[in-house]
């Protein structure tokens, strides 16, 4: 740990810019995925520990398509519609009855679709660890102490662009206003003549489609196998309780936090604890929301 | 503790189960230990979760925990060259163990087991019970995979690679109902101490803990201090039952100890399956998803985790109340909530004096 101290910040502090990028790399994955998560909870309180495994159903689906020779772009546009369908009919099986009950049986009852779609991924696809090979130019610079992938610079620009198509739909589009209006309040909404239940079923389905994208992202520049989802589940967890509940611009933020605390946290102390790093983060942060309730003697609820 | 005649018949049925099942099947002992393991699982969940109403996602790090402690109290007490030594060697060490030397530290083991469970539930409860509802249910996740992944950058515990646990001495036939017994007296001792502590002033304080956390603090029941003992019990005994399957599997990682995705949720459906919040219930419900688990893993091989996930998403969407709800709901006069007289005049005697 102190040899990897020395390295980072003595001998060679441009290393510490391969951390950085990767960071930043991994952490505009999360935020997608974050960000539909922060979306289904504030809007329509339930709390989908499925995340994780919608993220890999996505990355599969872009191998799968990848096979064919299908290009990334087409890929996305693929995936997306696909995904939001998926989530359309998740919504209407099982969300849709879980909405108005106990917030904890949203968490058990998402908790059996992820564990049903491992293991469906797991009898189609098999348990191997898969990635995209794109093929494509890898850049040097600094006497290949930086390496940047192309690939890598494609995904952070298709994130970039999902989510500013996010934001720009959730602040003018019709459908987006109806979703703010109705995490807000959904009785005046409905009121106002909003339909919640198809708001619902749109969110659930949008959020779907976030996943998938992002799962696209994560074929790309990194692996993904059936059993891994439940660790892009808590990272989204820990992404929207450190960014705080309804609070979506920060959602992105968080999201780059984490990613370049993982990164550091397995750049200082070594990749085995990087599955641990936010995990952790998650855990500091609902106590450090105890300490600051507990000062009004109030509790996170 | 007065025994309805009912309750009487059942736990007579259980019993004869519980004697003759591995009699009368011996292919099956360990799969009926097994069964035993998941009552005790499901109803010291039920203390947290259903009594209390903190829903837990976390207790299988006790599990975990244990079995890891009772590994390195087996191994340090009777095998000169250390733990370290015992786990670089990566099983390769197989040190003969008198009879009398693995029983002692089997003992020891699944004591020491329970008792850092214990002390563990304690060191969380000062740091998760202020956590409600989902986000205890979320932290609880949380430290359980948390422990998991630092047991396994733990070096003197074999790291990633795990501990093969010492041999049973004695014959292959004998190990197996040795286990046996083992769990299923852990299984009738915890029943029996959830039974009384569920008809004491225990039980009425968590469950009013669980009714209304706030008017029951404003009534002055020292909630903290029993949600501590609320969770230090199901501690204790998910640590104990871990040490038992430690050495029944005879080997440990990080996928045996720490099944978060299988056991750690399965508690929580078995519980819900047969209705959580009463005594029976978590018995019920695990007796039933043993069986079904059981049968599909004969009958659909592969499909067999599918067809788990189904049953919870099934459960817990459209059949929330459980087994013992349902029945409750049905037939009040049979399964309801008896009022227990002779209880209430003894607290009203007390509030008078």
């Amino acid at each position: 740990m102190w040899d990897n101290l020395q390295l980072l910040f003595v001998w060679a502090p441009i290393i510490n810019l391969q951390v950085i990028l990767d960071g930043i790399f991994v952490g505009a994955v999360f935020a997608l995925s974050a960000y539909g998560l922060a979306l289904v909870w504030g809007v329509m309180n339930i709390k989908n520990l499925a995340q994780g495994d919608f993220v890999i159903m996505g990355g599969y689906m872009a191998l799968a398509l990848h096979q064919l020779h299908v290009p990334l772009v087409l890929i996305l546009l693929i995936v997306m519609p696909v995904m939001f369908m998926f989530g359309w009919i998740v919504y209407v099986l099982m969300i849709r009855r879980i909405i108005d009950q106990d917030m904890f049986v949203s968490l058990l009852a998402t908790f059996g679709l992820s564990l049903l779609l491992q293991q469906v991924m797991n009898l189609i696809f098999g348990p191997e660890v898969q990635t995209i090979d794109m093929e494509l130019p890898v850049y040097d610079a600094f006497d290949n102490m930086v390496t940047v992938p192309s690939s890598k610079l494609i995904t952070l620009i298709l994130a970039g662009v999902i989510a500013t198509g996010v934001i720009i739909f959730m602040k003018r589009s019709r459908a987006g206003q109806a979703i703010r209006a109705t995490a807000q309040d959904p009785r005046a909404a409905r009121v106002l003549g909003i339909d919640i239940d198809r708001v619902y079923a749109f969110t659930f389905a949008f959020n779907a489609a976030l996943c998938g994208a992002a799962g696209v992202l994560v074929s790309i520049i990194w692996v993904i196998q059936p059993f891994y989802g439940i660790t892009y589940s808590v990272r989204s967890f820990a992404i929207v309780t450190a960014a705080g509940l309804g609070n979506l611009p920060a959602v992105i933020g968080a999201g780059f936090g984490i990613g370049l605390f993982e990164k550091y946290t397995g750049a200082i102390l070594g990749t085995a604890y990087e599955v641990a790093a936010p995990v952790s983060i998650l855990l500091l942060v609902l106590i450090w929301r105890q300490i600051q309730m507990r000062r009004n003697r109030q509790v996170v609820r | 503790m007065t025994m309805t005649r009912d309750t009487k018949v059942t736990y007579g049925l259980l019993a004869l189960f519980g004697i003759f099942g591995p009699i009368l099947f011996p292919d099956y002992t360990l799969s009926i230990a097994y069964l035993w393991m998941m009552v005790l699982m499901a109803s010291t969940w039920d203390t947290l979760g259903g009594q209390m109403g903190y829903n837990s996602l976390g207790n299988i790090t006790f599990f975990g925990v244990g079995m890891y402690v009772s590994a390195i109290v087996q191994i340090a007490f009777f095998y000169e060259g250390g733990v370290g030594e015992y786990t670089s060697a990566m099983g390769s060490i197989k040190p003969e163990f008198t009879q009398a030397e693995y029983f002692w530290g089997l003992g020891l083991g699944i004591l020491a087991a329970g008792v850092v469970g214990l002390v563990l539930s304690v060191i969380f409860s000062s740091f998760m019970f202020g956590l409600r509802g989902p986000y205890f249910a979320i932290g609880s996740l949380g430290l359980a995979i948390a422990v998991a992944e630092v047991t396994i950058t733990i070096d003197y515990v074999g790291g990633a690679s795990g501990i093969s646990m010492p041999l049973f001495p004695g014959d292959i036939e004998f190990r197996s109902t040795f286990f046996y017994i083992l769990c299923f007296v852990l299984t009738i001792i915890s029943h029996f101490l959830l039974r009384w502590l569920y008809s004491t002033q225990f039980g009425l304080a968590i469950n009013a803990i669980r009714d209304d956390e706030d008017k029951a603090e404003a009534m002055g029941i020292p909630t903290l201090a029993y949600k501590r003992i609320g969770w230090a019990i199901p501690a204790f005994f998910m640590g104990c039952i871990g040490a038992v399957a430690g050495n029944m599997a005879g080997f440990i990682d990080k996928e045996v100890a720490y099944p978060i995705p299988t056991f750690g949720i399965f508690m929580v459906a078995m519980a819900l399956l047969g209705g959580k919040g009463t005594l029976w219930g978590p018995v019920l419900g695990a007796i039933i998803f043993h069986v079904i688990k059981e049968a599909t893993w004969t009958y659909l091989l592969n499909l067999q985790w599918v067809a788990l996930g189904l049953i919870l998403i099934i459960n817990i969407v459209y059949f929330q109340q459980g087994i013992m709800g349902w029945l409750q709901t049905k037939y009040p006069e049979r399964f309801g909530i008896v009022v227990d007289t002779g209880n209430a005049t003894d607290a009203d005697e007390k509030e008078a004096a």
